[in-house]
C-alpha cells in the first residue's frame, strides 16, 4: 500500500495537509452523496413498464435556493482556509536565512550569503525559516520540494521570493516543477534538512567560495556603477549606503520599500522606478548583465544596508548581512 | 412512438438524397457536415490517443527507457494539442450541436450553412496543419506554449502547430457565431426562449465563449509566432517582454476554453436525464440560468491557474473566490438532475449509463477543481498529477462519456440505424472502470508530488503508474468497442424508428434519418418542454 | 427537394431569399446579428494587442514615450483624416444602395477604395521610413535617439516599434481585406445584385469598413500621440 501523503517536514506542511484532509472530506461527502441518490433513485424508480408513467413532481424554488445557498456557505469557508494558509506561505518572516537560486536549463544553483555554493542540492538547518531569491537564466522553472508543500515559478526577468521553515531533518525531492525543455524531468535533486550541530559541522566542511556579495562588489566597479553611485556630494545617482530595506520616494510621486526586486528593476529598468530628485540619465543594463550578476548586485547592496552612509571607498569589505549569529562558519 | 410513413429503403433523407464525394464535400446540409466534423474528430482523437497510449507506456517504469527526453516531451505535446484543439474543442459542437440545433428548434438549416462547411474546412485544414507538423517531429512545449520556451529556446514545429491552432480557433468562432445567430433569429413559432431545449441553452452559452474568447488566443498565438519568426521580444524577458503577460493572455481564453468543453456536455446529460426518466427536467429555469451564468463567470477565473506565477496575493484571492463563484451553477445542475430521476421512470439503455457516469464523475472531478481553487493547497499540487487527474475526470469522465452518451441517444435519428444495446452497456462499463482506474492514482501521486510533465520519475511512484496504465489500457479497449459497432450498425443494424426513446423534443418528430429540409411544413410549438407527463409530446403542426 | 422548391416559388420568394430562411426579413436580421458578432470578435482580437500595449506602456514609460515621437504625426493626422472620410464615402454607398442608385453606389465604393488606397501608401512611405532608420526589430534594429535630448532611448524602445509593427501591421491587413471586399461589392453592383429591398452585404461590408476605421481611432493616439503634451 503506497503511503498517501509526503513527509511533513516544514511548518505549513501540516496546515496544508489539515487543509487537504477538509477538503477531501468535503469531496467525498457530496459525491457520495450525489453518486448514492443518482443509483438510488435509477434503481427504485426503475421503468417496471413500458408504458409506465411518472410522478410529476412539482419545481421548488426554496429547494433551488436551499441547495445554492448551502453549497455558496461551504465554498466561502474553504475560500477563507485556503487564504489563511496562503498568506502564512506568502509572508517571510524577517529574520529568514537568505539563500539565491539560479535556475538554468537543466540545473539549480544555490547559493548561501557566506559562499557556499552547491548546486542541485540544499542544505538547511532545522527550524530556522529560510528565503529564497530565485532567479532564472534562461525560461521559467518551478522550485519544488513536495515535502515543505512549497513551490514557487522562478520566471525569467524577475525576482521570485518565497520562503519556508523546515521541520523534520531528513532528505527530500527537490523537483522543477514547471516544463522547462528537455531534461526537464531531469532537473531534480534534494534538500538536506539537518539539526543544528549537523549544519555547523557542514557549514565548517567544504570551502566556500566567494561570498555573493564580494562578487556582486567586482560587478559594481566593473559595470562602472561606482562612478555614479560613488556617494560622493552631487553624484548623479542616489547613494546605496543604508539604502536596503528602506522606504523610498520615486520621481512620479509614489513610495516604494527597496526589496530585491526594486533593486533588480532599477538596474534594468531604471526608468521606471526613478528616485525623485535625480536626472532621469541611468542606462539600462538589460541583457547586459546575467540574472547571477543581477543576484550578486543585490547581494552586494543589501550587505550595504548597514554600513555608513558616506565616505566608505566603494570596494570596502562588505559588512555581514544581518543573520543568525550562531549560523556563522 | 410515430411510425414512419415509407420503408427506410423507399424514403429519402439526408444520407440518400445525393451521392458522391463532392455532394459531401461541398453539401451545406448541417446534417452532413455533423458527419463530416464526427469523421474529423475521431480523427484527431485517434491521434491523441495513440499518444497518450505512449505516454502511459513510458510511465510505466520509473526511467526514461522507452523513448528519449525530447521525444516524450513531443508526444505529450501532441497529446494534447490534438485532444484539446482538435477533438475537445470541437467536438459536441461540431457534431451533436451541428445536427441537432436546427431540428430542435424547427428550422431547415443554421442561420448560415455555407459558413457552417467554411467551419468544417477550417478545422480540417487546421488540424491538418498541425499534423504535418506532429508528423515533421512535433513541438515540445506543452500544448500551453510558456514563453520564452516556446518562444526563443524551442526546437520544433512551434510556428505551423501554431497557425493550425489558429486557422482551427476560426472554426470555433464561426460556429459559435452560426448557432447564437441561428438560435436568436430562426425558432419555430411557438418555441419561445422559455420553451427551448436545454441542449440548444447550453450551446447558447458555448457559443458565447467561442466568440468572446476565441479571438484571444488567436491573437496571442499569432504573437508568439512573430516572436518567433522575427525575433520580436513581446514575451521575452532578455529583450524587456515578459513571460507572466503570455500567462494571462493564454489563460484568459484557456480557461474558458474548457468551458466550452463542458457546456455542450451537459447540455446534452440535461436531455439523456429527462428523456430517460421520462419526466420533464427539475429546475429547467435554474439550469438554462447556469449554463450563461457559467459562460459568463468562466471568464472571470483565468488567475487560477497563476497563484505560483509570481501574481500578486491580492490577484490570487481574486481569482480564488471567483473560481469558487463559478462552481455553484455547476452544483445546481447537478442537483437538478438528481432531482429529475426522483419519482422518474427510469430505463437503463446505454445513454442513462453514460449520463449517470457523467454526475458521478463530473461531480467528483467538479469538487476536485474546489481544492484547486482553493489558493493553500493550490501551491502544492500546481503542476503536478493531481491536475492532471482533476481535467481528465472532467474532460474525459464528463465531456467524453456526455458526447457517447449523446452519440448513443441521437444515433438512430442521425444514422437512422439501431446500435447494439448489449455491446453498448459493455463497453459502457469498460469505460467507466477503465477511467477511474487510469485517473483516480493519478491524484494519490500528485499529492504525493510527481510533477506532470515528467518522463522519468522516482521510483516511489512506480506503483500508481502501473495501475493508471492498466486502466489506460482497459479504457481504451472501452473506446474502440462503440467504434466498431457504430459502423457495423451503419451496414447491418435494424431499422430505427422516428422517435425510438418516446423522446419529446422536435428532432423526435422528423423520420430517423431526417430528410434534407428536416421538416416539409414549419411546425408550431405549443407545449412546455419535455412534456412527458401530460401525455402529449410537443405537437408538430403545420 | 422537389416539394421544397415549388414550395418556395408558390409564393414567389424573392431570388435573394436563402431556402433556410422564413422570409427577408428575417434573413437580413440574421446577418446583421451575424455580422455585429463577428466584429465583436474583432473587438477582442485586437483588444489582446492592446492589452500587451498598455502594460509595456505603463512599464516602459519613457522608452514608449521617446519611441512614439519619432512617429511622424503629420503622415499619421492625414491618415487619420483619410480614414474618417473614408467612412463616410462608405457610408454614402450604404445609403445609395437603400435607394437603389446604382452609379452611386459604385462611385462611392470606388472612392472608399481610393481613400482607403491612400491610407495604404502613406503606410508604405512610413514603413520603409522606418526601415531606412533602422527602426524595425529584429537583428538590424538600432536604438534610436531621443529626439530632443539626441540621448539614446532606453532599450525597450524596440518593444514599442514590436507593437506598432504587429498593431498597425494587423491593421493594415484588414484594410487590405476590406479593399478586397469593397472591390467584390463594385462587381456584384455592377452585376445588379443589390436593390433596395437587397443590399445587405453592403451594409455588412460598410460595419466592418466603419470598424476598421474605429480601430485606427484608438491606434492613432495611443501610437502617435504618446507624451505629446511634454512638447
Amino acid at each position: 500500500m503506497p503511503q498517501l501523503f509526503p513527509p511533513e517536514a516544514s511548518s505549513f506542511a501540516g496546515h496544508v495537509d489539515a487543509l487537504y484532509i477538509f477538503l477531501i472530506l468535503v469531496t467525498a461527502f457530496f459525491s457520495l452523496l450525489i453518486g448514492t441518490l443518482v443509483v438510488v433513485f435509477a434503481i427504485k424508480f426503475h421503468r417496471k413498464s413500458p408504458d409506465e408513467v411518472a410522478t410529476e413532481v412539482h419545481e421548488s424554488g426554496l429547494l433551488e435556493i436551499v441547495w445554492t445557498v448551502i453549497p455558496f456557505g461551504l465554498v466561502l469557508v474553504m475560500f477563507a482556509w485556503g487564504a489563511s494558509v496562503y498568506f502564512r506561505l506568502s509572508r517571510p518572516p524577517a529574520n529568514a536565512l537568505d539563500i539565491y537560486v539560479t535556475a538554468k536549463q537543466w540545473m539549480w544553483k544555490l547559493q548561501h550569503t557566506d559562499g557556499h555554493r552547491e548546486m542541485n542540492e540544499l542544505h538547511v538547518p532545522v527550524g530556522v525559516p529560510v528565503r529564497l531569491t530565485m532567479a532564472s537564466e534562461d525560461v521559467i522553472h518551478s522550485f519544488y520540494v513536495p515535502a515543505f508543500r512549497f513551490k514557487r515559478d522562478v520566471v525569467p526577468g524577475r525576482f521570485s521570493t518565497a520562503w519556508f521553515e523546515a521541520t523534520k531533518p531528513g532528505k527530500y525531492h527537490l523537483f522543477c516543477a514547471e516544463f522547462c525543455g528537455t531534461r526537464h524531468s531531469n532537473m531534480i535533486g534534494w534538500v538536506y534538512v539537518m539539526k543544528p550541530a549537523d549544519y555547523q559541522a557542514w557549514l565548517a566542511g567544504g570551502v566556500p567560495g566567494e561570498t555573493l556579495a564580494a562578487a556582486g562588489a567586482k560587478r559594481f566597479i566593473e559595470h562602472q556603477c561606482n562612478t555614479c553611485h560613488g556617494d560622493q556630494p552631487g553624484a548623479r545617482g542616489p547613494s546605496l549606503n543604508g539604502l536596503f530595506g528602506k522606504q523610498v520616494q520615486l520621481a512620479n510621486g509614489r513610495t516604494v520599500l527597496a526589496d530585491e526586486s526594486y533593486i533588480r528593476e532599477s538596474i534594468v529598468n531604471p526608468q521606471a522606478v526613478l528616485t525623485a530628485g535625480y536626472q532621469p540619465i541611468m542606462p539600462t543594463f538589460q541583457g547586459l548583465i546575467s540574472e547571477e550578476g543581477l543576484l550578486q548586485l543585490v547581494a552586494y547592496i543589501k550587505s550595504l544596508a548597514s554600513a555608513p552612509p558616506a565616505g566608505a571607498a566603494a570596494s570596502a569589505a562588505p559588512a555581514p548581512t544581518p543573520e543568525r549569529k550562531t549560523i556563522r562558519p | 412512438m410515430s411510425t414512419p410513413t415509407a420503408t427506410p429503403s423507399q424514403r429519402v433523407d439526408y444520407l440518400n438524397a445525393s451521392y458522391g464525394v463532392k455532394s459531401w464535400l461541398l453539401t451545406t446540409d448541417h446534417k452532413r457536415i455533423a458527419i463530416l466534423y464526427l469523421i474529423g474528430i475521431t480523427f484527431f482523437f485517434a491521434i491523441g490517443g495513440l499518444a497518450a497510449a505512449l505516454i502511459r507506456l513510458e510511465l510505466l517504469t520509473p526511467a526514461g527507457d522507452v523513448f528519449q527526453a525530447e521525444m516524450y516531451n513531443r508526444i505529450f505535446t501532441t497529446h494534447g494539442v490534438m485532444m484539446v484543439f482538435f477533438f475537445m474543442i470541437p467536438g459536441i459542437p461540431g457534431v451533436l450541436g451541428n445536427f441537432l440545433i436546427p431540428l430542435m428548434i424547427g428550422a431547415k438549416d443554421v442561420a448560415f450553412p455555407r459558413l457552417n462547411l467554411l467551419s468544417w474546412y477550417l478545422f480540417a485544414i487546421g488540424g491538418l496543419t498541425a499534423l504535418w507538423a506532429v508528423v515533421h517531429g512535433g513541438v515540445d512545449t506543452g500544448w500551453t506554449f510558456y514563453t520564452p520556451y516556446s518562444t526563443v529556446y524551442a526546437n520544433g514545429w512551434v510556428v505551423v502547430t501554431a497557425v493550425g491552432i489558429f486557422i482551427s480557433g476560426f472554426s470555433s468562432i464561426l460556429t459559435g457565431l452560426n448557432f447564437l445567430v441561428t438560435l436568436h433569429t430562426m425558432r419555430a413559432p411557438g418555441m419561445t426562449w422559455m420553451r427551448l431545449p436545454l441542449f440548444c441553452w447550453g450551446m447558447y452559452a458555448t457559443g458565447i465563449i467561442q466568440i468572446l474568447g476565441t479571438p484571444v488566443i488567436a491573437i496571442t498565438l499569432l504573437l508568439v509566432a512573430a516572436e518567433r519568426i522575427f525575433h520580436l521580444g513581446v514575451f521575452d524577458p532578455a529583450q524587456g517582454g515578459d513571460p507572466v503577460l503570455f500567462q494571462h493572455l493564454f489563460w484568459f481564453y484557456s480557461h474558458p476554453a474548457v468551458y466550452i468543453m463542458i457546456l455542450p456536455a451537459m447540455a446534452v446529460i440535461s436531455e439523456l436525464v429527462t428523456a430517460f426518466s421520462r419526466k420533464p427536467i427539475f429546475g429547467y429555469k435554474f439550469i438554462a440560468a447556469s449554463s450563461v451564468a457559467i459562460a459568463v463567470l468562466s471568464f472571470l477565473v483565468w488567475g487560477h491557474h497563476m497563484f505560483v506565477s509570481g501574481q500578486s496575493v491580492y490577484a490570487g484571492l481574486v481569482f480564488s473566490i471567483l473560481s469558487f463563484m463559478v462552481a455553484i451553477p455547476s452544483a445546481i445542475k447537478v442537483f437538478n438532475w438528481t432531482a429529475t430521476l426522483y419519482k422518474g421512470s427510469v430505463s437503463y439503455q446505454t445513454p442513462l449509463l453514460y449520463a449517470l457516469g457523467f454526475i458521478g464523475l463530473f461531480t467528483f472531478g467538479g469538487l476536485t477543481g474546489l481544492m484547486l481553487a482553493t489558493l493553500g493547497l493550490d501551491v502544492h499540487v500546481h503542476d503536478t498529477y493531481f491536475i492532471v487527474a482533476h481535467f481528465h475526470y472532467i474532460m474525459v469522465g464528463g465531456t467524453i462519456m456526455a458526447y457517447l452518451g449523446g452519440l448513443h441517444y441521437w444515433w438512430p435519428k442521425i444514422s437512422g440505424k439501431l446500435y447494439p444495446e448489449y455491446w453498448s452497456r459493455v463497453s459502457a462499463w469498460v469505460i467507466f472502470i477503465g477511467f477511474n482506474l487510469t485517473f483516480f492514482p493519478q491524484f494519490i501521486v500528485g499529492y504525493l508530488g510527481m510533477p506532470r510533465r515528467y518522463h522519468a520519475y522516482p521510483e516511489e511512484f512506480q506503483v500508481l503508474n502501473v495501475m493508471s496504465t492498466a486502466g489506460a489500457s482497459i479504457l481504451g479497449i472501452g473506446y474502440v468497442i462503440p467504434l466498431i459497432y457504430f459502423v457495423y450498425s451503419m451496414r447491418y443494424g435494424k431499422d430505427a424508428a422516428d422517435n425510438p426513446w418516446g423522446a419529446t423534443g422536435l428532432e423526435w418528430q422528423t423520420p430517423s434519418p431526417p430528410p434534407t429540409e428536416n421538416f416539409p411544413d414549419t411546425p408550431v410549438v405549443t407545449g412546455r418542454p419535455y412534456d412527458y407527463l401530460t401525455g402529449r409530446e410537443e405537437e408538430a403542426v403545420g | 427537394m422537389a416539394d421544397a422548391h415549388a414550395h418556395a416559388a408558390a409564393h414567389a420568394a424573392p431570388p435573394e431569399l436563402r431556402h433556410h430562411f422564413v422570409d427577408l426579413p428575417a434573413q437580413r436580421e440574421a446577418s446583421s446579428l451575424g455580422m455585429w458578432l463577428f466584429l465583436v470578435t474583432e473587438v477582442l482580437f485586437f483588444g489582446g494587442m492592446f492589452t500587451a500595449y498598455v502594460v509595456y506602456r505603463s512599464t516602459y514609460r519613457r522608452a514608449f514615450e521617446g519611441a512614439s515621437n519619432l512617429l511622424d504625426i503629420k503622415l499619421g493626422a492625414i491618415n487619420t483624416g483619410v480614414l474618417i472620410m473614408s467612412s463616410l464615402t462608405m457610408a454614402m454607398a450604404v445609403w445609395a444602395a437603400s435607394v437603389g442608385k446604382k452609379k452611386l453606389i459604385i462611385l462611392f465604393l470606388l472612392a472608399t477604395i481610393g481613400l482607403g488606397s491612400v491610407f495604404l501608401g502613406i503606410k508604405y512611405v512610413e514603413y520603409k521610413q522606418k526601415f531606412d532608420h533602422h527602426e524595425v526589430p529584429g537583428p538590424h534594429f538600432v536604438v534610436p535617439h531621443d529626439e530632443k535630448t539626441h540621448e539614446p532611448l532606453p532599450r525597450q524602445a524596440e518593444m514599442f516599434f514590436s507593437l506598432y509593427f504587429c498593431m498597425t501591421g494587423l491593421h493594415a491587413l484588414h484594410m487590405i481585406i476590406g479593399v478586397g471586399l469593397l472591390t467584390w461589392l463594385i462587381v456584384k453592383a455592377r452585376a445588379d445584385a443589390f436593390s433596395p429591398r437587397y443590399y445587405t452585404p453592403v451594409d455588412n461590408v460598410g460595419l466592418y469598413w466603419h470598424f476598421v476605421d474605429i480601430v485606427w481611432i484608438f491606434l492613432f493616439p495611443l501610437l502617435y500621440l504618446l507624451g505629446r503634451h511634454t512638447l
